[in-house]
């Protein structure tokens, strides 16, 4: 009997569904006063006034500030910095002073006590902006006369990975098929727009924080650094997040701005973001053009793979730096056999919101591009979608693999898996489900039907440590302290489930704490498919300490021998003499700091600390593949059926993942067919509403199945398990792309997403078609 | 000047009287000035669902309406559900059916299903397509839906159950699987995925090997 593996209730479910969660919003504090931001109406400009004094007189309000009554000089920092990239030029400041390039950009903020009081007069607040050019695509943005973001030009890095000699690959090849792919601006919208009350001690310096998620340690050391003050005068606590999504818990200038006004006021200040403000102030994501070949030699095998991406950040580059570049070309060979590869990336900045990661950031861009490459060489070498990607993905003799490249500081080596093995199940799948028999049936008159298949490469259980706290209360309850955060993705049930396994208890006996800096003061968060990796091993080995501790008091206690005891249903008993026991509970009470059962020396309390390291990610992977209906005279897409298939090493908690899976899926589909952010020419952001920014509803996504396997146990790790946050939305793009070039019978690429009815209606009218439909 | 005006109403069967400005949203007016912070607020123009609340039974967007204009009414909030620490018939089938992750968008869909539970005819069965068209009114960023339709039909179906068993057992939905509304029966992946969590709570915890 194992808690790991079994679909177990989920722990958060109870409150949630009673309205008990706490998101950023839900908590206040007694004489509390409201922030409102003021943001930039023009996309780029000089600011010659930021004018506050009407706002400062209105009633209600406190305080009004701009950049010139902040400390100078705030610039919020790269988090995950990676190559060695000096992006100092270009980080967004908290206020912006002399430049604004963004609509969107916080230039003050207001401050009354109460939340109307503080819009009405953030209305009072007078801003003169010498508007001046503004440039809102990247490829103009790049060229040497754009209008200039930055003194250094808007180019904020150029680099290129690769390994062998591509070149050459290319001259000889015996096909080389070239497309171009661009990937809209969306991002993850989670939502719960942000928020946060930070309360301040002034009779200690304290600053009480809610509303910091995923990295909660990180971005307290970060504000306590420009506060000026010890981290450990400031306690972020834990708070439920309404979805995360990559979006949600970076620093961004209000993470700043609320503490230190509340500070400076000496009084707690709450704020909360309306959505549209969000759609306009919280990381864009996704936004990319690839121009990617391959050259393949006569059987059809790949020899090398090129690609040139331009990646859109948008006007600074903010926490992520250019992780999701990065990402974007060092992931992107995926699980194919590929001998030599050049993926060279242009980070741009235009006059749009900044960017930064989005649930499989860089993989979602990639896989499109890569895997609408081989439909397309499919095609021109006469060969079947499936029978390509056979030829070209590794075989499970050929892992490990080293791919001599590096992704976020660590090298790139895919660990296990059976990736042909997983793709033929995949296609038996669709079979079962009837995908294919559904493909070839008409459907409405006029409508044409295409399967779309995409296979992917994730990566996960980024190190390169988490930590977590085990402890046994005097009733037996267990407690696990983690470094964890929750998002929404059921971390405290799974956590939960691996303390469970390892200490021998039912896991409603487990309670988790995720994300509270005293308690967990080290913690590194949950992001990028990490937690269930980094958090969970940290917790195995916490629990594992724990039985081993409880097993050597329990000796003491029962007199007997270590080795003949058992460890079960929260006893510790002797084998073979059930009745020959002591409870955990009894066991915590034995290790209290009077007791006799400690020997000198011996700490009290039956509890453990551990920290898990790793040096390597662990790869999951899959297949997506989707079923199309495509009305041709209005562009309109339907996605009848999806299949996720993917490989997570162990499914803790096998509903969990589906849920994640599924989840991801239906953001990918609303990516490649409904959800981007535009601008006008002049910078002006378009979609600023849910009616302009359309995120797919019940409607719009079908039923998802589901293939999941645990053929590969991640290597790595005591657990063996790998991350499932990301496989679910990483071919979704992909997938989509394929189905519809599928249904429309394209020779070429469907060349942009999100493919939205005037894109598809103009495929429809002008692409060169082979034939409508399939066979 | 503040524009307030002094109103009545009942929320989850408890009287409240209170001093309310004008402009001030019904939802403002449950979460900050009544404490009821399970109505959420996601969008606040009307199209996430986050916010609603049954007024006088009928689902109402509560970032739409001032808390003026439920002066008189009675209002149910997703604190209302359930009585005492059991969780509701429909609260326990969102959990069995894993219709929520971070929960956020959830007492939006409670109350919108349980709206549509009142008013439907209980004697009726449920289709897939009747509870995905109402679902699509909300918006969900966790799940892709499919849970929370599972979890609405599901309770659909047991409620059918108690109002009359013969009524139930004349058109079972699990011997007639309702199509996906794209494409018929042939689309309903009976021996999918989907029909796994409908096992429910009782088998899950102890499903573990």
């Amino acid at each position: 009997m194992t808690a790991i593996g079994a679909r177990v209730p989920r722990k958060e479910d109870p409150r949630l569904l009673r309205g008990r969660g706490r998101f950023g919003d839900d908590f206040s504090a007694a004489g509390q006063l409201w922030a409102r931001v003021v943001r930039s109406p023009i996309a780029h400009g000089r600011v010659r006034r930021v004018d506050l004094s009407r706002a400062r007189r209105a009633d209600g309000v406190t305080a009004a500030v701009a950049a010139a009554d902040l400390p100078t000089g705030l610039a919020i920092p790269v988090r995950l910095a990676v190559r060695g990239i000096d992006l100092s030029g270009y980080l967004q400041p908290v206020l912006a002073a002399g430049v604004v390039r963004y609509v969107g950009e916080p230039l003050a903020v207001v401050v009354a006590d109460d939340p109307y009081a503080a819009e009405d007069a953030a209305e009072l607040i007078e801003i003169d902006i010498d508007e001046a050019p503004a440039v809102v695509d990247a490829e103009a943005a790049a060229r040497a006369d754009a209008p200039r973001l930055f003194p250094g030009g808007n180019v904020a890095a150029d680099f290129t990975l690769g390994y062998g000699d591509a070149e050459t690959a290319f001259k000889r090849a015996a096909h080389v098929v070239e497309i171009e792919v661009a990937i809209g601006r969306h991002s993850g919208v989670p939502l719960e727009p942000r928020g946060m009350l930070a309360e301040p001690d002034p009779g200690t310096g304290s600053l009480a924080i809610f509303g910091m998620t995923k990295v909660p340690v990180f971005n307290r050391d970060l504000l306590a650094t420009m506060l000026g003050i010890d981290p450990a005068l400031i306690h972020v606590h834990a708070i439920d997040a309404g979805g995360g999504f990559g979006v949600r818990g970076e620093f961004y200038p209000e993470d700043y701005l609320v503490p230190w006004l509340a500070r400076t006021l000496g009084r707690p200040v709450k704020w909360a973001e309306d959505r549209a403000e969000h759609l306009v102030a919280a990381n864009h994501s996704r936004q990319q053009s690839h121009k990617i070949a391959a050259a393949f030699d006569a059987g059809g095998r790949i020899t090398a793979l090129a690609d040139e991406v331009v990646h859109d950040n948008g006007a600074y580059c903010r926490t992520h730096g250019i992780a999701v570049p990065e990402l974007t070309v060092a992931m992107l060979p995926g699980p194919y056999r590929v001998p030599a590869y050049r993926g060279r990336v242009r980070v741009v900045l235009t006059n749009k919101t900044p960017c930064g990661t989005y649930r499989a950031p860089g993989r979602y861009e990639g896989t499109t591009a890569r895997e609408q490459l081989l439909d397309v060489a499919a095609d021109r070498l006469g060969l079947d979608r499936i029978e390509l990607r056979h030829r070209n993905l590794l075989g499970p003799a050929e892992l490990p693999h080293h791919r001599p490249m590096t992704t976020l500081g660590t090298d790139v080596v895919l660990d296990t898996g059976d990736y042909p093995a997983l793709m033929a199940a995949t296609a038996a799948e669709m079979a079962r489900l009837g995908y294919h028999a559904q493909a070839s049936r008409p459907g409405p008159v006029d409508r044409l039907r295409g399967l779309g298949v995409a296979v992917f490469l994730e990566k996960s259980g980024l190190g390169p440590c988490d930590t977590a706290g085990v402890m046994v209360g005097e009733t037996g309850a267990v407690r696990v302290l983690s470094g964890g955060t929750s998002l929404g993705q059921g971390i405290e049930t799974v956590l939960a489930q691996i303390a469970a396994d390892a200490l021998g208890v039912d896991p409603q006996a487990v309670d988790v704490v995720n994300g509270d800096t005293d308690l967990q003061p080290a913690g590194t968060g949950s992001w990028a498919s990490r937690s269930t990796v980094m958090a969970g091993n940290a917790v195995h080995l916490a629990a594992s300490a724990v039985k081993a501790r409880a097993t050597q008091l329990a000796a003491r206690m029962l007199e007997a021998a270590e080795d003949d005891l058992v460890v079960t249903g929260g006893t510790v008993s002797v084998r073979g003499d059930p009745a020959v026991a002591v409870s955990l509970g009894e066991i915590a009470q034995a290790a209290s700091p009077a007791s006799p059962y400690l020997r000198p020396g011996e700490p009290a309390g039956l509890a453990a600390h551990r920290r898990f390291e790793v040096t390597h990610m662990t790869y999951p992977h899959g297949v997506h593949a989707a079923l199309a209906e495509v009305d041709p005279a209005t562009g309109r897409v339907r996605v009848l059926r999806y299949l996720v298939a993917s490989e997570v090493g162990r499914a803790v908690n096998p509903a969990l993942v589906e849920g994640q899976l599924r989840g991801g899926a239906a953001q990918g589909i609303g990516g490649a067919l409904l959800e981007e952010f535009s601008y006008d020419e002049s910078g002006q952001p378009t979609a600023i509403t849910f009616m302009e920014y359309q995120m797919p509803t019940a409607a719009e996504i079908p039923s998802i199945d589901v293939l999941l396997t645990e053929l590969s146990p991640a290597p790595g790790n005591p657990l063996g398990v790998m991350g499932a946050g990301e496989g679910g939305i990483s071919a979704a793009g992909a997938a989509v792309a394929s189905a519809v070039r599928d249904a429309l019978g394209l020779t070429g690429g469907v060349e942009r997403l999100p493919l939205t009815p005037p894109r598809v209606r103009r495929l429809a009218e002008t692409g060169q078609r082979r034939k409508p439909g399939r066979p | 000047m503040k524009d307030m005006h002094r109103i009545r109403l009942r929320v989850n069967g408890r009287d409240h009287e209170l001093e309310v400005e004008a402009r001030r949203t019904l939802a403002d007016m449950l979460r900050h000035d009544l404490g009821y912070t399970g109505t959420h607020l996601g969008c606040e123009h009307g199209i996430c669902g986050a916010c609603t609340v049954l007024v006088d039974g009928g689902p109402v967007r509560s970032c739409l309406v001032f808390g003026v204009q439920a002066d008189g009414t009675e209002v149910s909030t997703v604190e209302g559900l359930s009585a005492g620490e059991e969780l509701s018939d429909l609260q326990q089938s969102f959990s069995d059916h894993h219709a929520l992750q971070c929960g956020f968008c959830t007492p939006g869909f409670l109350l919108l299903a349980e709206a549509y539970l009142a008013q439907r005819d209980p004697a009726a069965a449920p289709t897939e397509a009747e509870v995905r068209e109402l679902i699509a009114s909300n918006l969900c960023r966790c799940t892709g839906y499919q849970g929370i339709i599972e979890a609405v039909l599901a309770t659909a179906d047991a409620r059918r159950w108690a109002a009359g068993p013969a009524a139930g057992r004349a058109a079972s939905p699990a011997a007639n699987p309702a199509g996906s509304p794209a494409d018929g029966p042939a689309a309903s992946p009976a021996d999918g995925p989907a029909a796994s969590p409908a096992d429910g709570p009782a088998a899950s915890p102890a499903d573990g090997p």
